[in-house]
């Protein structure tokens, strides 16, 4: 019942903060995203760490066509639930400098959040398609309405292109479909019906499916929509984004990928794996030479996240622990950069990092939050970024090593990159727009505060966190007996 | 005092064949409308012979309910009608392609 | 106080100190900020004694764990610690040497606005370095390793104002990061061969492992130290590094942090013994690096760039001890270069305050009359670098030859020239800085004073322990009982026994002793006739210079040339990246798609003409169509 109410109650904040004033929309909008927030604390303080699936709902939904309202939430979906109403609030928060959105901007983000936490505990195929496309509505508004210079181009392409995608991975989904037995939708029937196909069958599955994670991620090379939606897109709708929206891609990986088509997985994982690998070089390399903030930060995230997915698909335990600290911390991370992209470029009037310098002498707190990010996202030990990179790049070494030292160019690029970012916005002499720069406010404190606080705290103390998962992972791996055997 | 089947059908195709000519020979929207008519009513002639021939009054039914559907369409249709007139001047239906694609 | 608390304790004194002093901010008075910060560091050295005499008294390897950091699948490691021999030594250094260079700093930094986030920095670097000698397992280790390039990076870029000195903070951090890549991908192997990354897991079981496994993990853990400990190629960053505030360069670019890769591989002196290509490549390296060091370092006429290349070139020379084997004389050498780097460093620093932040030794000269206390220590510092017996040099870089001697007499005459030309740098400095006429200016001049009471005692602190540190491993040659390599032997035990030993004879090594000294002494006399006599000043900047000259001035042009090679060639690499293949190359085939849609649908929409005759005709066709199929069946 907990989980359904996830799913609605942002639903119905969502309907009710629509025409009122804004600064009322925003209050009633954060207040809803609080009550989701204590909500999903009372699921993470009654979730049984040795169990898996929990918290299950099942309602008959469209009976002749075997779908069904089934929604559960195990260790996987109970961290990336914990992540999407963590940030939300931040999110909203993020937005109380600027009073020229209306009451619908929020309602789109709390319905953006109800579909993203509907993808993450959909138990149900067609849920699972239905909450995946509904994610892509509210976003793409936010994004075409309130974004910035060549905005319509842009967000169509990022639609039709992430659009594509789903539908290779609703042909799968309905190809599974007619497999099942009793055609239904429920997940245990298509991971069986998955595994019952051959080799060839199954490699067309994993085609389909993997396109569509892998935009969603995106992977290279099927990236270009993202360095220019994250740029033009309002700061709100970028955070929803590369915070949690490319999750779902990885989300999806995990729960409707590996467990479905092993056989194929194991034959065509590799080629998952190598162009993961070369979008972390590739990613790395082209940040190093952005000139503006914001798409800096873009690359840096398809670098990121093409470790997250390399470390996934080698199948062991270490690597997916290490995606699922990965994700938390890539999420909490790149929200706290965009947002200082936003302050920063907001103050400044410009994203060029040319433009900037001295920040550092007129505001020191933004500067030391933007240092502890930064480490964060270069994998400094005793940060977030460290743990997952860490376990991640591990997996790869035991994959192949030579697979494992070029995603390690990751920590050298990543130092190169950050670095650079760091030394021309924050170093330096101030210039005529700096001097005058003014330093963080109390909602911007309130915002990057518990920013900070995570990225070290998980940095120092991550085992909560991996223990949620850890049962569910194994269970996941437990399909694949022969590295499973390594697993001890 | 037995017409036999074949001569409704006969009536009907004709009828028919006159409406669908009509319809696509000619350029004014009424006598289309009139066309469509015939062709409609061609089908309810048959309905009704069949009807009677097979003893099944599933055939007078429908009969009725394609009259009540023309009815209607006749209504919408010429309102549709009187509109583009007002427009254009004219009934000629060459001048109503802005649908083009 | 149980061990067990006192040893979490000593890391994370200094971490609370970093935690106060940081939160509080500039609204903390200096004097308070100088308290919480020396005093940390302070109680954690009293704690390391403690900890200390109890390993004397016999007691093992003393270990503490605080929590389970990372578990995941059959990975796991904890925060836990580790003191035995090596890593209680190494305490004492870092807590002893970090406190005086911290009461040091309390007057070198005094005036500067941001005092009080120096000395939080100063904190965190202790901590960290702390945690790289402490941790039992790999994982903490690496973190400590990690942190102190963090600390050195935020420290070198400390006055952030001036770019060319984030320019240094960027390339140390950046160039520590390609060995930490090495490292980690060693760590991991490691990981994998023993199932393990605990220190007590992995070493004893090393001799049960293939060497070619083992070779690759201690090159690869090697590269972490060439990263680290400044040894060729990644070398160039450590002499940049003098950009940040002289304290800095003495505790981090000279007594600590840059000392770690010789910890790291004598902590791993099991695995280096069994993989002698490892060996050979250490030796090799630190060879290179002593000798291509000492020659750069005398055309410097920086004085803090002269000190940075002897580091480059002495931390050459602890490597030629690992490499041949003698874990013990490195680790000793480490020590006694601890104290007198530091105390050169901070000498360094006291004639910089003098003079005005006046680095050129071409603008000095003289000095000795004006601050006799920095001139005195400052000797000390060079005697005991040059090795004249019996300053603490002389016993630890007299061990280290004797050793290659055994192993290699070619390795032997290299690390011999080496340590020849740095004796004559070394007093080339010492006599253009304090004797002679001064160069400096006449206002220059009226304004030189010896340092504060703060700066001088550690000045002094250092000296003794430069001139008697030296003591503690007197080799029996000369008497002594040798008394560190002993109190290190358990650490390398195992190693000893597997390291063949070609035994020298007594006379052969009073005759190797005896030589190296008269020549030191010779180098000394050529350096007196030449800077002294002769009065020789280097030629000043843009003034022609010889061939070979100019090249050592230049640096062998080492900058010059990674620029072409690696940086250039990364940022041509990057925006082929950004330019050919993402602009015009993925990107413009995915907008072809969809143009190549647009063209497809104009074909298609000349169907859709809007004549609703024609439409009506085609239905009718259709029907037709449909029927006579249908039909035909």
């Amino acid at each position: 019942m907990l989980t359904a109410l996830l799913i609605f109650l942002p639903m119905i904040f969502s309907l009710l903060v629509l025409g009122l004033k804004p600064t009322l929309a925003k209050f009633l909008a954060f207040f809803g995203s609080l009550a989701v927030l204590l909500i999903s604390l009372i699921i993470v303080f009654k979730f049984d760490k040795t169990q898996g699936n929990q918290f299950t709902v099942d309602w008959t939904w469209i009976a002749s066509l075997g779908i069904n309202f089934s929604v559960g939430i195990d260790g996987i979906s109970m961290l990336l639930v914990l992540l999407t109403t963590v940030l939300m609030p931040g999110i909203i928060l993020s937005t109380m400098n600027d009073d020229s959105k209306p009451s619908s901007y929020y309602s789109l983000m709390l319905l953006m959040q109800s579909a993203l936490i509907g993808v993450f505990v959909a138990r149900d195929g067609f849920l699972f398609y239905l909450f995946w496309e509904v994610a892509l509505i509210p976003v793409y508004f936010l994004c075409l309405v309130w974004g910035g210079e060549n905005r319509g181009r842009i967000t169509l392409k990022f639609f039709i292109y992430t659009l594509t995608g789903s539908l290779f991975m609703l042909v799968a989904l309905i190809y599974l479909y007619f497999h099942t037995p009793s055609h239904t939708f429920a997940i245990d029937a298509l991971y069986d019906a998955g595994r019952s196909l051959d080799a060839t069958q199954q490699a067309f599955v994993f085609v389909g499916l993997f396109l569509a994670f892998a935009i969603k991620m995106p992977v290279f090379p099927f990236h270009t929509w993202q360095p220019d939606t994250y740029t033009v897109a309002p700061v709100q709708g970028t955070m929803l984004l590369s915070g949690i929206m490319l999750k779902m891609g990885i989300y999806g990986v995990i729960r409707w990928l590996i467990p479905v088509v092993p056989l194929a997985v194991k034959e065509w994982g590799m080629v998952a794996i190598v162009l993961s690998v070369i979008g972390v070089v590739y990613g790395s390399c082209i940040a190093i030479v952005q000139k503006d903030f914001k798409r800096l930060i873009a690359y840096s995230s398809i670098a990121h996240v093409g470790l997250i997915s390399a470390g996934l698909l080698t199948l062991s335990v270490v690597g997916m622990q290490g995606a699922m600290i990965q994700m938390l911390s890539h999420g909490v991370i790149v929200f706290g950069l965009f947002y200082i992209v936003e302050i920063v470029s907001a103050r400044v009037k410009t994203r060029e990092l040319s433009q900037m310098g001295g920040i550092r002498n007129v505001a020191p707190l933004l500067t030391t939050t933007f240092a502890v990010i930064m480490l964060g996202s270069v994998a400094l030990p005793l940060t977030s970024g460290f743990v997952g990179e860490f376990l991640l790049i591990n997996s790869l070494v035991q994959y192949k090593l030579w697979m494992g030292a070029v995603a390690g160019l990751t920590i050298i690029l990543g130092a190169v990159y950050m670095l650079k970012t760091f030394q021309k916005s924050m170093s330096g002499e101030t210039n005529a727009v700096t001097s005058t720069l003014s330093d963080l406010n109390y909602h911007e404190r309130l915002v990057l505060y518990p920013v900070v606080v995570l990225v070290i705290l998980i940095g120092v103390y991550p085992a909560p966190l991996l223990d949620i998962s850890e049962v569910a992972v194994r269970n996941l791996l437990s399909l694949y007996p022969d590295l499973s055997a390594s697993l001890k | 005092m037995n017409i036999p089947i074949e001569y409704y059908i006969w009536l009907s195709t004709v009828l028919f064949s006159i409406g669908v000519l009509g319809v696509l020979y000619r350029r004014n929207a009424i006598i289309i409308f009139a066309c469509i008519e015939l062709m409609l009513n061609a089908v309810n002639l048959l309905m009704v012979a069949f009807s009677a021939k097979l003893n099944d009054s599933n055939g007078q039914v429908f009969v009725f309910f394609i009259m009540a559907v023309a009815a209607a369409e006749v209504a919408v249709g010429l309102a549709i009608l009187v509109m583009m007139y007002r427009k254009t001047k004219s009934v000629d239906i060459d001048i109503l392609n802005r649908l083009r694609g | 106080m149980s061990t067990g608390a006192m040893i979490c304790l000593i890391p994370l004194l200094p971490l609370f100190g970093f935690v106060l002093i940081s939160l509080t901010g500039k609204r903390l008075v200096k004097g308070f900020a100088a308290l919480i910060a020396c005093a940390s560091v302070l109680v954690a050295f009293a704690f390391a004694v403690a900890l200390f005499v109890k390993l004397l008294k016999g007691s093992g390897p003393l270990t503490a764990t605080m929590f389970q950091w990372i578990s995941a699948g059959n990975f796991s490691a904890s925060i836990s610690f580790l003191v035995d021999p090596l890593s209680s030594l190494m305490l004492l250094v870092i807590t002893g040497v970090g406190f005086l260079i911290h009461v040091y700093s309390i007057g070198y930094m005094h005036d500067d606005e941001a005092f009080n986030r120096f000395m939080s920095y100063l904190n965190l670097f202790v901590f960290f370095m702390l945690l790289l000698v402490m941790g039992s397992n790999y994982l903490v280790m690496f973190v400590g390793w990690e942190g102190v390039g963090l600390c050195s990076y935020l420290l070198i870029g400390f006055w952030f104002k001036n770019q060319d000195y984030n320019d240094a903070a960027n390339k140390a951090f950046i160039m520590n990061r390609i060995g930490d890549l090495g490292l980690l991908v060693g760590m991991i192997l490691i990981f994998i061969t023993f199932g393990s990354l605990n220190y007590a897991d992995v070493l004893p079981k090393a001799e049960a492992i293939g060497t070619p496994v083992l070779t690759l993990i201690t090159i690869l853990l090697f590269i972490g130290a060439m990263g680290k400990s400044a040894q060729i190629p990644l070398y160039t960053w450590l002499p940049d590094a003098m950009a940040g505030p002289t304290p800095v360069s003495a505790l981090i670019h000279a007594a600590t942090m840059v000392t770690a890769g010789v910890y790291m591989v004598a902590r791993n002196n099991i695995l280096y013994t069994l993989s002698p290509i490892a060996m050979q490549l250490v030796l090799v390296i630190g060879l290179a690096t002593a000798l291509f060091a000492a020659t750069i370092a005398l055309a410097q006429n920086d004085i803090k760039k002269v000190l940075a290349y002897s580091t480059v070139s002495q931390l050459g020379l602890m490597f030629v001890a690992l490499g041949v084997g003698a874990y013990a004389s490195g680790i000793f050498h480490m020590v006694t270069h601890a104290f007198f780097k530091a105390l050169l460093f901070l000498g360094a620093g006291s004639v910089i305050h003098a003079m005005h932040h006046e680095q050129d030794i071409r603008k000095m000269g003289g000095l000795r009359k004006y601050i006799p206390l920095t001139y005195f220590t400052f000797l000390v510092g060079v005697l005991a670098i040059a090795g004249i017996p019996p300053f603490a040099g002389f016993f630890s870089k007299d061990e280290i030859l004797a050793n290659a001697f055994r192993q290699n007499p070619v390795a032997w005459g290299i690390a011999v020239l080496a340590s020849l030309l740095t004796a004559f740098y070394m007093f080339r400095l010492l006599f253009l800085t304090f004797f002679g006429k001064t160069r400096a200016s006449e206002d220059t001049i009226h304004h030189i004073h010896e340092s504060p009471k703060s700066m001088t005692i550690p000045l002094i602190f250092l000296a003794i322990l430069s001139l008697g540190g030296g003591f503690m491993g007197v080799p029996e040659l000369l008497g002594g009982g040798n008394w560190i390599s002993g109190f290190l032997s358990p650490v390398f035990a195992r190693s000893t026994e597997l390291h063949v030993e070609h035994h020298l004879s007594h006379t052969t090594e009073f005759a190797l002793m005896g030589i190296i000294v008269v020549f030191t002494l010779v180098m000394i006399g050529l350096a007196y006739r030449r800077y002294v006599a002769k009065a020789h000043v280097p030629a000043a900047e843009g003034a022609p210079l010889t061939p070979a000259h100019k090249t050592i001035y230049n640096k062998y042009y080492v900058d010059e040339i990674y620029d072409a090679v690696i940086v250039k060639p990364l940022y041509w690499i990057s925006k082929l990246f950004d330019i050919v293949i993402e602009r015009s190359g993925i990107d413009r085939l995915v907008n072809l798609i969809g143009d190549s849609l647009n063209d497809w649908s104009g074909i298609f929409r000349r169907i859709q003409n809007g004549h609703l005759g024609y439409y009506i005709f085609v239905m009718v066709l259709g029907v037709i169509l449909i029927v006579a199929f249908s039909y035909t069946r």
